[in-house]
């Protein structure tokens, strides 16, 4: 397997061109258990853009796990559009879909997941190793990416060598060694003690900000929820609220981007319906309209499904 | 690049768990080592046996009464001396014909006795047959002719009768008539379990005068190559056949003995390979059973690996060479042992034993088979792992 051309969606266009990263349309996920169908995912639909900065939160059971395992094409939407780096995911058959998740995603999970009797390097590499790339450039990707995750001393340390913040750290930096468009974190400092899990929240912000890799992270936590430049709220399989944070400066203005400023109900045909007004059907649509103040990347994200009185930060401002 | 990483895993994997990885592979290792062994001891009792046959001299023929089958009553022989003078003329040569009538028959020596087999021969045996003498001289034409009481003994009659002195110019009793030493076989030692030094040749003569017989039981041809063996048995067949229309008669050569005994062993040596083969299989059960809990144990590193962009079919290879070094590793360690056990029991134990190239690569590429065959399900199952399960598996 020869090195894949790097993903077309990449953020390094000019603003306006961008495409974005994940593109999701009424994504729907049914499961089978025992011969019941459970819906895990009723109608989502948004946008990550090259550079967000999303935190993903809402109880257990709302969804979040499901929806991140579909952005990151882990799994494939029963109904809805997932489009992943330019690609449909329900065109894709299951080896295209691990192509597609080594050059476009970057996984970091609760469990690090990190391969034991294995140093760190070689855990990083791990990703180019299905990329085909020699073990020579594996191991000097891995190198440098251990080097700006701040493990660069440790590269042949095993994980049971290091503690849990490193073990992270190593698990970002096998995220980002491919260098995706997306990083998908679920819970990233679910195990790890505050002062460890604030540090390496400092180091995925700041790896946001230096490389424009999307960081979408599930977390329970409000104060590291709070410092994403956008919250997607979910609740019973339905995005609830999706807000961009003031602090994030637009990357670029809503009228540039013609593609995603419309409201998702233009884009399927569904009645148009104020955030304000009151609706006890929660799959009534409506989204950030043409000319909302919020802006920002986030504003170029629509959402359905949206319930009002869970919408937290109304047009995003403060 | 995948190929090396699948090959490195699954290395570190069986040296994760190599008490569990040795167990499995014993399975496998009994099953090649009986492999190996069974043939080869099957094949080093036909090598023996047809050198055993060949050793008898070359281009025989042997002219018997009665049809050559398995299964087939001997039949009492009608040919006399006439016949032998016969088949004479038709060979043209007296030196390449020789006779035999056979009984047992107790041997005394003082007061030592072995029953033996008595054979009345011509002059000609020793080069009809090849057999030589260790001591004194073979029959004479002139002991054939005038029925002279003398008799060349068998290695084990000789040590039987005279385990402390020379057996030369002594004299033997044969079924009661006594009978000069003249001379002493070279040992030819065993042959299928039979002792071959257990005879004792007088002159065909003085043996049928010894049981008041007319009778022969069988002549043997030296033929004088090899390409006319055939043409010169039926010519030899027809002639008795004229002399004695109620009797049939049979030529067969050392190719024909030698095939029908090669036959009879490889049959033997296939059935015990099989036998052994079984085990092999079992031992691939075990691997398969091994594997099933390698691939239910790594399923998180499986939904890693499948999250980091790894392919079904990378996860399948990876669990299949893991199989596959498990059943060779284990195949390679089953052949050292056989071939040694085989080595052991051919040099400590009668029983022969040949190591042949051809039993190593069938036991090598059955065990690599086994596990290809016993992997691919494991492996298939591996591949098809659902990532989002597999993940969430603790």
């Amino acid at each position: 397997m020869t090195e894949p051309a790097v993903a077309d969606s990449r953020g390094d266009r000019p603003a306006g061109e961008r495409v974005p990263a994940i593109e999701a349309v009424d994504v729907s996920r049914t499961y089978q258990l025992d011969g019941v169908s459970v819906e895990a995912l009723r109608g989502v639909s948004l946008t990550v853009q090259p550079g967000d900065y999303v935190a993903l939160v809402g109880p257990s059971g709302s969804g979040k796990s499901t929806l991140m395992h579909l952005l990151g094409g882990l799994d494939r939407p029963t109904g809805g559009r997932l489009v992943i780096g330019g690609r449909d995911v329900n065109a894709l058959a299951p080896p295209e879909m691990a192509t597609l998740r080594n050059e476009t995603i970057g996984f970091v999970f609760q469990a690090f997941h990190l391969l034991p009797r294995t140093s760190a390097v070689e855990n990083v590499a791990l990703p180019l190793v299905y990329r085909g790339v020699s073990a020579r450039q594996r191991r000097e990707r891995a190198a440098a990416m251990l080097g700006r995750v701040g493990l660069g001393h440790r590269l042949d340390h095993r994980p049971n060598q290091m503690s849990g913040g490193e073990q992270q750290r190593v698990a970002i930096a096998r995220a980002l060694v491919t260098e995706p468009t997306v990083l998908l974190a679920d819970e990233p400092t679910g195990n790890l003690d505050s002062v460890t899990g604030a540090a390496l929240l400092e180091l995925l912000e700041q790896l946001n900000a230096e490389s424009g890799v999307a960081l979408v992270m599930v977390t329970h936590d409000q104060e590291v929820a709070a410092r994403a430049h956008r919250r997607i709220t979910m609740r019973d399989g339905v995005v609830v609220a999706d807000s961009a944070a003031s602090a994030h400066p637009p990357s670029a203005g809503t009228a540039d981007l013609p593609a995603h400023d419309r409201p998702p109900s233009v884009d399927h045909g569904r009645p148009a319906t104020l955030v304000s007004a009151p609706s006890a059907e929660p799959r009534s649509a409506s989204g950030s309209g043409p000319g909302h103040p919020s802006g920002g990347s986030g504003g170029a994200a629509g959402a359905t499904g949206r319930l009002p009185h869970d919408v937290e930060r109304p047009g995003g401002t403060p | 690049m995948r190929v090396a990483e699948a090959w490195r895993v699954a290395l570190d994997a069986l040296r994760a768990n190599r008490l569990r990885s040795a167990l499995t592979m014993l399975g496998v290792i009994i099953g090649v080592a009986s492999v190996v062994l069974l043939v080869a001891i099957g094949t080093g009792t036909k090598q023996k046996v047809e050198q055993q046959v060949e050793g008898l001299g070359s281009n025989l023929l042997l002219v018997v009464p009665g049809r050559i089958e398995v299964g087939n009553a001997p039949v009492v022989s009608p040919l006399t001396l006439k016949d032998v003078d016969a088949v004479t003329r038709v060979v043209g040569d007296p030196d390449r014909v020789a006779v035999t009538v056979a009984s047992g028959a107790t041997a005394r020596a003082g007061a030592r006795s072995d029953f033996t087999t008595v054979q009345g021969v011509l002059e000609t045996t020793p080069a009809v047959f090849t057999r030589s003498l260790a001591r004194g001289r073979y029959l004479t034409g002139t002991d054939v002719d005038t029925s002279r009481r003398v008799a060349v003994l068998g290695d084990s009659v000789a040590r039987a009768l005279f385990p402390d002195r020379d057996p030369l110019g002594q004299q033997v009793a044969l079924a009661g008539v006594r009978f000069r030493v003249i001379g002493v076989f070279a040992p030819l030692g065993q042959s299928l379990g039979v002792d071959r030094d257990d005879e004792v040749h007088v002159p065909v003569t003085a043996a049928q005068r010894l049981w008041g017989t007319q009778r022969v039981d069988g002549i043997a041809v030296k033929a004088p190559d090899r390409e006319r063996i055939d043409e010169l048995g039926e010519r030899i067949v027809a002639e008795l056949n004229r002399r004695h229309p109620d009797t049939e008669f049979s030529a067969v050569t050392q190719q024909q003995i030698l095939g029908v005994l090669g036959d009879i062993l490889g049959v033997l040596t296939g059935v015990l390979a099989a036998i052994a083969g079984i085990s092999l299989l079992v031992g691939g059960v075990g691997v398969s059973n091994i594997m099933l809990v390698s691939v239910r144990e790594r399923t998180r590193e499986i939904g890693l690996r499948k999250a980091v962009g790894a392919r079904p079919r990378d996860i399948g290879v990876q669990f299949l060479l893991e199989a596959v070094l498990l059943t060779t590793i284990g195949g390679l360690t089953g052949m050292a042992l056989g071939v040694g056990t085989a080595l052991l029991v051919d040099a400590l134990s009668p029983i022969p034993a040949a190591i042949t190239w051809w039993s190593l690569a069938l036991a090598f590429g059955v065990s690599a088979v086994v596990g290809i065959v016993f992997g691919v399900v494991p492996a298939q199952r591996a591949g098809r792992l659902d990532p989002v399960v597999a993940l969430r598996t603790e």
